[in-house]
């Protein structure tokens, strides 16, 4: 059987679709198959499943549009640098500040950047410690030059003042 | 070493063959990723707070209602063949246990667990709640780490947008945060070679597969760990559901490939089946990978049944207590190569003896 496109090499691809309640059938080469974008099998053998899942946690970043991000997170200083080498975010507030990127890459990722599960309330529980609480950690926290605990503190006050 | 008495079953009951379909799938997981709002995500965090993470998630589960009898590990203050333990237990990941090559070495972590349920803290993420059940039993795993993740977001505030939803250290695990998995047999199907067909079919409605140990690991002993592979954009209740309808058509694939090997090669199937059972029941030395390639052969025929004198808790038993650590830790010392191929098989044929002559 000839290919239907190029009407030149042997059909190699034979494909059904079933659309409406009718059905087509389309026999193309593999040449032909491969440049409408039709996986086949030896392409399929090509890529390891394994490697593709490797890339895809790893390199999330490399799908990101390069030159953008020059900016920094303003809760803990990373950027969307860091993220293209390390795959990993630095803290929550990374979601905001790098906000249309992370969209978009999200959108590519799972199909959506829509969450539909859980809603989350954070109920100010009477168990959490005060904002007192919170600022004299913080005092301490810089009298002590620990001064990674005392940003996090000075954000964790800042969430809650607003 | 350590006493894994102090964890409540010794946090193996997800071996005990009891669930659903538990001759095929061996085992569920469920886990849900959380993050502590206004904190730098684990691997950019300095140690100071760290131990604040691990802190205030003891002080939660202690004052909570399901984890307040829970044990509490902290990873980095036991043994390194105990962690292996714990990992080769499912009860932490490779990370957790500082056995990741991308977090080489142990850092500040904690295990808070009751056996099947747990929360890991400080993997990449703050939080893991994770649940283990036998067989698939998906939904229950769901509905038991629900309640205990809610208890804890009640006390601790998670990082959640309402766009993007929960806040995970990597996007891939944004939004439900929850990752899903079973521990699926499928020798019929590398068999008759429909495996490539029935894993490239996964992949074309979201879901992925792994080896034994999940990520990065290779597929030993015809053993498939099936996942969802994108966590944002559907509810918790909708990837569970997918993945269980999934993984039931797949078991009747699996089904249908053991009914046409016996159709058409049985005598082939039966020799191998026995093959393997005699190499387990009578090997002086043997490694790892091999007992569990030979423990897959007698799970089929155990499933076809070839063999009648087995039970599928005895393999499962056998799949976990013969790796290293589990070898070691019964030997009270660490042992070298040759002589966990040497002990192994003496604990296989000990096994496999007690097993035969209780059941005959």
């Amino acid at each position: 059987m000839q290919c239907q496109n190029c009407k030149e090499r042997p059909a190699a691809i034979h494909l059904t679709q079933i659309e409406n309640n009718s059905v087509t059938s389309l026999h193309l080469c593999e040449q032909c198959a491969h440049d409408k974008g039709i996986e086949t099998q030896a392409s399929l053998n090509k890529l390891p499943i394994t490697d593709f899942l490797a890339s895809m946690a790893k390199g999330a970043m490399g799908h990101l549009p390069p030159g953008e991000g020059s900016g920094e997170c303003s809760a803990c200083g990373a950027s969307l640098n860091d993220f293209r080498e390390t795959g990993r975010l630095g803290c929550p507030e990374c979601y905001q500040s790098f906000r249309a990127q992370l969209k978009g890459l999200l959108r590519r990722l799972h199909g959506s950047s829509q969450h539909v599960g859980d809603a989350y309330v954070w109920s100010n529980d009477i168990d959490q410690p005060s904002l007192g609480d919170l600022r004299e950690k913080l005092r301490q926290a810089i009298h002590s030059e620990q001064f990674e605990l005392a940003a996090e503190l000075r954000d964790r006050i800042r969430i809650m003042e607003r | 070493m350590m006493d894994l008495n102090l964890i409540p079953d010794g946090g193996i009951s997800w071996l005990d063959a009891s669930g659903p379909d538990s001759a095929v799938v061996m085992s569920t997981r469920v886990r849900l990723a959380r993050n502590l709002t206004g904190r730098r995500f684990t691997i950019r965090s300095d140690a100071a707070s760290r131990r604040a993470n691990i802190e205030d998630v003891v002080a939660a589960g202690r004052d909570s209602r399901k984890l307040a009898d829970a044990s509490i590990i902290r990873l980095d203050e036991i043994e390194p063949l105990d962690r292996q333990l714990l990992h080769e237990r499912h009860l932490v990941s490779k990370e957790l246990a500082g056995f990741s090559p991308e977090r080489a070495g142990i850092k500040e972590a904690a295990l808070i667990t009751t056996g099947k349920l747990g929360v890991m803290v400080n993997e990449e993420d703050h939080l893991r709640f994770q649940c283990l059940e036998s067989g698939l039993a998906l939904g229950e795993a769901h509905r038991q780490l629900e309640s205990i993740e809610k208890e804890l977001g009640n006390k601790l505030p998670f990082a959640f947008d309402p766009e993007f939803g929960y806040l995970t250290s990597c996007p891939t695990n944004a939004g439900t945060g929850l990752r899903a998995s079973v521990l699926i047999h499928l020798p019929g199907l590398v068999l008759t070679k429909e495996i490539n067909r029935v894993l490239q079919g996964l992949s074309q409605v979201g879901l992925t597969f792994r080896g034994l140990y999940g990520e990065g690991s290779e597929v030993v002993g015809n053993f498939f760990q099936i996942s969802n592979q994108t966590t944002l954009g559907k509810s918790e209740a909708e990837l569970v559901d997918h993945l269980s309808t999934t993984v039931r058509r797949v078991i009747e694939y699996e089904e249908e490939a053991r009914q046409i090997l016996m159709r058409d090669a049985r005598l082939v199937i039966a020799d191998k089946v026995w093959r393997a059972y005699g190499l387990l029941r009578y090997a002086r030395s043997i490694s790892f990978e091999e007992t569990m390639n030979l423990l897959s052969g007698v799970r089929l025929g155990v499933g076809l049944s070839l063999i009648t004198s087995l039970s599928i808790y005895t393999l499962n038993k056998l799949m976990v207590f013969t790796q290293p650590a589990h070898l070691s830790h019964a030997e009270g010392r660490e042992l070298n190569e040759t002589e966990l191929s040497s002990l192994r098989a003496a604990y296989v044929r000990r096994v496999l003896e007690e097993d035969s002559t209780r059941l005959a």
